[in-house]
């Protein structure tokens, strides 16, 4: 009786799998591996190897790479902070870095285009500081603020639910066993934070590595990343073929990914899980 | 009497404006157990925190060996600590968890194992080295804590309610192993705890405490036979504490009846709070001409071992009875007391005094 009720509650949860998830992913996977006659091949995947496609994967990769290293060592230091201030997990304080996550991210991105554009709001500074006017949108650097700007809140969150789990006595025992602060963080905070470094990383990693968005907005066509590409294949060229190929190649990327950032979860032996 | 191996002078500490410790000054004695009891509240947590290193105090000093310890860090500190919920590392293998100090001390791999075992065995848990922390039951968790504190050799070792999250059984049996433990080992033991039996059961010396004063020191004999005020009497065990007259010394009148006892120095005619532990009441007969309180029973409850009984006497005062004889409601009986088992105690004098009285 019990049994029967939840299996019609899953029911419309089956339909969404089935409708919005493996049915698209099929049909992304039959596009990936056949031509515009639907024959099969593999044309598609190998695309990749072409260096107009396989540059900008490479550069998204390392661009992803660095914003999810920059959001983790602004944030952890920050939770930290959070933490010895002994703030609650609904406080003010926390509810304010974790604000913009409520807001539409492409309107956070188009802030800082008005920020960083040739007669944007730094420049406008600048020229009333009588300094020379900088050129800053549209370039690499620009792309990856506005990659550590949008994620960076996901990286927060996460850290700071893994720091706050901490016991205050765990800490207090390593020192009180001789541990200076370092060893402490090193031995003992950090590894009991990696579940929500795990979520961390995951949650600012995926996003930025696929982003065409702020690439779009920041790079001004100029910083080309795989998103991009992909975009520029369903979009402009009407290449769903080509399209689905490369994003096949993308998706496998991200699942290597998250298996080796996973694999440290599972060397710390944590069971106390994250939030992915 | 050996030597003080920790000396507290007068320690003040307050948390947002509220004083929890008051000009605290206590010496303890080399290879003693010393228990800090007191209801939740009291300071004696903040107490074990100031002496660990983990609190600084507002005012005071704190001298270990001789030496002023007061702004040494935790980890510099020649003692350990045994946290309240063990604070075990979790993402650590127990034989990690036990080496986590002698690591840090960078000692030799062979050095490490052999005290790793020899702590083991000590705390009865041979061969669990690879064991994760997550498969021990309570008791366990709590007997790996120990260890992890004492192959670091203290000379001191502070344990913060480590019996707190245990069931009464296992918290009997661990009671007994940390005395054995302590002899064993040879060094000193602060213990911290709320329960006043555990604090009966193991220590040398006990310290009462309330409200961030120590309300009377001294070895648990002292502390539950003689208490010094109606605090100490009420917190530790079962007792009847009742307004009395001292009416010269040897003679105290309570509710117009006159006890013999043996208490002297408090003056003539002084009104003073009377002690009489429940064991030490003895029914008697109504007309035995030993009785001096004249009283009828009122309530009874099986204990197991005694029976908990209350009798009430005219001027409505119910009185506690501990006694392994039963004694039916309704009855009509005397009450006798001998000499010696009458504690008498000053009133408190002054309105600071009064606040550290019994809280109902």
């Amino acid at each position: 009786m019990k049994n029967n009720t939840s299996r019609y509650l899953a029911g419309p949860y089956v339909i969404w799998i089935v409708g919005f998830i493996v049915i698209p992913l099929l049909t992304i996977v039959y596009y990936g591996f056949t031509d515009r006659n639907n024959a099969f091949t593999l044309n598609n995947i190998a695309q990749i190897l072409v260096w107009e496609n396989y540059r900008p994967l490479y550069r998204a990769m390392i661009l992803s790479a660095v914003c999810t290293a920059i959001c983790f060592l602004l944030a952890f230091p920050l939770t930290m902070i959070l933490r010895s201030l002994k703030v609650g997990r609904s406080s003010l304080i926390v509810f304010i870095f974790i604000l913009p996550m409520w807001m539409n991210s492409l309107l956070r991105v188009l802030a800082w285009q008005t920020l960083l554009e040739r007669k944007g709001v730094i420049n406008g500074i600048l020229t009333a500081m009588h300094l020379p006017e900088q050129h800053l949108i549209n370039t690499t650097a620009a792309v990856l603020i506005g990659m550590v700007y949008d994620f960076l809140p996901f990286m927060i969150l996460p850290l700071f639910n893994a720091l706050m789990k901490i016991d205050d006595n765990t800490i207090n025992a390593a020192y009180d066993l001789g541990a200076s602060y370092w060893q402490t963080l090193t031995k003992i905070i950090l590894p009991l934070s990696v579940p929500g470094i795990v979520s961390g990383v995951t949650m600012v990693f995926v996003p930025a590595l696929t982003t065409f968005a702020i690439s779009n907005m920041l790079g001004g066509g100029k910083i080309y990343l795989i998103g991009n590409v992909i975009e520029q294949e369903f979009m402009q060229d009407s290449d769903w073929n080509e399209g689905s190929g490369l994003s096949l190649v993308l998706m496998v990327f991200v699942i290597v990914s998250m298996l080796i950032v996973n694999h440290f979860e599972d060397k710390n032996d944590m069971r106390k899980g994250g939030v992915i | 009497m050996s030597r003080n191996l920790l000396e507290l002078q007068n320690i003040t500490k307050s948390y947002d404006g509220q004083l929890i410790l008051d000009d605290l000054t206590l010496d303890i004695h080399e290879n003693s157990f010393v228990t800090f009891l007191g209801p939740s509240g009291c300071g004696k947590t903040t107490t074990l925190r100031i002496i660990g290193g983990f609190e600084k105090p507002d005012k005071g000093r704190v001298f270990f060996d001789g030496k002023d310890i007061t702004d040494l860090p935790a980890n510099k500190r020649q003692l350990n600590t045994v946290f309240q919920k063990y604070a075990l590392f979790p993402h650590m293998s127990i034989e990690d968890n036990i080496a986590f100090g002698l690591r840090i001390k960078n000692k030799t791999d062979a050095y490490i194992k052999d005290k790793i075992k020899y702590a083991l065995k000590l705390v009865n848990l041979d061969g669990f080295e690879k064991r994760s922390i997550d498969s021990l039951s309570g008791g366990q968790q709590q007997r790996i804590a120990i260890a992890r504190a004492i192959v670091n050799e203290p000379r001191l070792l502070l344990l913060d309610e480590p019996l707190g999250a245990l069931d009464l059984k296992l918290r009997q049996e661990m009671q007994y192993e940390l005395i054995r433990l302590k002899n064993e080992l040879g060094i000193t033991f602060i213990y911290v705890t709320h329960d006043q039996e555990e604090a009966l059961t193991m220590s040398d010396y006990v310290v009462v405490m309330n409200q961030g004063y120590i309300q009377q020191a001294g070895s648990p004999e002292q502390i539950y036979n003689e208490p010094e005020n109606a605090f100490v009497a009420d917190f530790i065990g079962d007792s009847n504490i009742v307004p009395g007259i001292m009416v010269e010394d040897y003679h105290v009148r309570i509710f117009g009846a006159d006890f013999k006892c043996v208490d002297a120095g408090f003056g003539t005619n002084k009104p003073v709070d009377v002690v009489i532990r429940p064991e030490d009441l003895e029914i008697i007969d109504d007309d035995d001409p030993r009785a001096i309180l004249h009283g009828e029973m009122t309530h009874i409850i099986f204990k197991g071992e005694i029976y908990e009984m209350e009798c009430t006497t005219p001027d409505g005062f119910e009185w506690l009875i501990h006694s392994t004889e039963l004694h039916e409601p309704g009855k009509k009986v005397g009450l006798y007391v001998k000499p010696s088992n009458i504690q008498v105690m000053n009133k408190p004098e002054s309105e600071d005094e009064e606040a550290l009285g019994v809280e109902e």
